[in-house]
């Protein structure tokens, strides 16, 4: 059977030049890089020249790069850090309401120390307008995050222009560009921030690679206290073959990155036109245009994500859905909640998303298997099954499922996940 | 996992003697049960399921267990067992199978109301 992976949002297969460079620096070059030998220098030598290509894909400079364990720990690091580092200057934090999870919840726990935080709604096709940034800037905002593309629905952010407003408010800017870094070009000074996170695993090099990227000037606080790695920022025995993983993985989508993108929009958009044409009440989600290269998202009205999946892995394929059974928290996602999608609408959420080791066979073997799973699902339901009585009817049941919603129905206590129990 | 793949007992039954709606598609679940009643007997089962895996499987499983029980047998089969039969749920996924047990229940609680009224 066909195996295609569409799931690289979650994670990217590592490249084999990437596992090559990693490899003697699990084995031969363990010395310490903190150590003043011949053991030591060797590792130090491999980390300085990983900081180097980590910083050159994104245009800063080496030492303004801190590496850490993840993107999850870059976003951690920034949002309390940064305000924990400024808050002589006030206590006020601006977030949008798609951010991930470990920008969301930091902002939450800071919220507990005494910080306030006012969340940016999105529009339907998650985007934040930057004017709406500018109408939650007040003169004690001292730090504003928005992430530079969701990789759930694939929108890309107008980080630049957001990134004017916050400047004029003399804020610190920071941006998650964890689903961006080494996909699309991301650089800088372009964009404009203060502080950048990306993870390796999102580029074609290993888990448990992160980096942090702080303009030089702009103050910090470490998450853990230690030694002196990392300036001191990030404490801690450097992991330097993760590392080294990273810079190369960065040093070759660097070069690559052209490319790269045309060819996943070149698979995007065949699965994309494929599944419209095929099948009946999906829509894309996200932007239409402002998208990234290699997320294909849809809404299946009338069945639900998990058993899409399910059937999907059975025919050989793996994506990925916000709906609730999918996650452990049994709730709708927030990004597409956000956007204003009704619950019973996420639910039916599904995200492809390309990646280099993808080809057009893949695409096809999805356009030939996901219409008989939404047909087989479909007539399993008693959603569908009012729909087409309504239609027949000539009536507009259809309606209620449509209804506008504002994702706050998700909350209802009706829903119960058992979780406590 | 094969009550998932292969549902037993899907679709509708024409002029039911009984219908039970459970759930809520905002909660991402809701399954529909129809039932045939025959000399106190669930004659026929069947069920329409908006859910993930675990709900369409109760939902099948629920049906086989349902099918050629009397009024009373039926009202016995409880989340417990449905999960059991089905070699466990996931901790997370429990719900689902208590809707599954409450829409044969209601659809039960439809057919008795239609019968005493009519008797």
């Amino acid at each position: 059977m066909r195996r295609v992976y569409l799931d690289n949002t979650a994670s990217t297969p590592v490249l084999p030049e990437v596992l090559e460079a990693m490899l003697p620096y699990l084995n031969e070059v363990y010395g310490n890089p903190q150590s003043i030998h011949d053991w030591g220098d060797p590792a130090r030598e491999a980390l300085d020249d990983a900081r180097s290509k980590v910083a050159d894909l994104i245009g800063g400079k080496s030492e303004e790069i801190v590496f850490t364990s993840s993107g999850t720990e870059s976003n951690n690091m920034a949002i309390k850090g940064l305000a924990q580092a400024q808050q002589s200057k006030g206590k006020h934090i601006v977030i949008s309401s798609i951010e991930h999870f470990s920008v969301m919840h930091s902002a939450r726990t800071l919220e507990r120390q005494g910080f306030e935080v006012t969340m940016v709604p999105v529009d339907k096709h998650a985007l934040v307008d930057p004017s709406e940034v500018a109408r939650a800037l007040r003169k004690d905002t001292i730090l504003v995050s928005i992430m530079h593309a969701n990789a759930e629905v694939g929108t890309i952010q107008p980080i630049a222009e957001i990134a004017k407003v916050v400047k004029e408010a003399g804020a610190v800017f920071h941006t998650d560009a964890v689903a961006t870094a080494g996909t699309v070009p991301v650089d800088v000074k372009a964009l404009g921030v203060d502080a950048l996170s990306l993870a390796a695993n999102e580029f074609y090099g290993p888990k448990g690679a992160g980096a942090l990227w702080v303009k030089r000037g702009v103050r910090i606080l470490p998450l853990l206290d230690g030694g002196v790695q990392e300036n001191g920022r990030r404490p801690g025995t450097e992991n330097v073959p993760a590392y080294v993983g990273m810079g190369m993985a960065a040093h070759i989508a660097e070069s690559e990155l052209a490319p790269r993108m045309k060819g996943l929009i070149t698979l995007r958009d065949r699965l994309t036109n494929g599944l419209l044409s095929k099948i009946d009440h999906v829509t894309l989600s996200g932007h239409p245009t402002r998208r990234l290269p290699g997320a294909a998202s849809f809404l299946v009205e009338f069945i639900e994500g998990e058993s899409m999946l399910m059937l999907m892995n059975q025919k050989g394929i793996a994506a990925s859905s916000g709906s609730a059974c999918t996650s452990r928290a049994l709730k709708a996602s927030h990004v597409l909640t956000a956007m204003g999608i009704p619950p019973e609408q996420a639910h039916g959420s599904l995200l492809f998303s390309f990646g280099i080791q993808n080809n057009e066979e893949d695409v096809d073997h999805v356009v030939e298997s996901l219409p008989p799973i939404v047909e087989t699902l479909r007539k399993m339901s008693p959603l569908y099954d009012k729909f087409m009585k309504g239609q027949k009817r000539g009536g507009n049941e259809h309606a209620d499922l449509q209804r506008e919603g504002d994702g706050s129905l998700h909350e209802s206590p009706e829903c119960r996940g058992d979780l406590e129990s | 996992m094969d009550h998932f793949t292969n549902p037993r007992n899907v679709g509708e039954i024409s002029n039911p003697d009984g219908v039970g709606e459970e759930g809520n598609p905002v909660c991402g679940d809701m399954m529909t049960f129809y039932i045939k009643v025959k000399d106190n007997r669930l004659e026929d089962v069947k069920f329409k399921t908006f859910g993930c895996g675990a709900a369409i499987a109760v939902s099948s499983m629920v049906s086989e267990m349902a099918k050629g029980k009397t009024i009373d047998e039926a009202r016995k089969i409880t989340p417990e067992l449905v999960a059991k039969e089905l070699e466990g749920l996931p901790k997370n996924k429990f719900h689902c199978s208590n809707l599954g047990a409450q829409a044969l229940n209601k659809a039960i609680d439809d057919y008795m109301a239609k019968h005493f009224k009519s008797v």
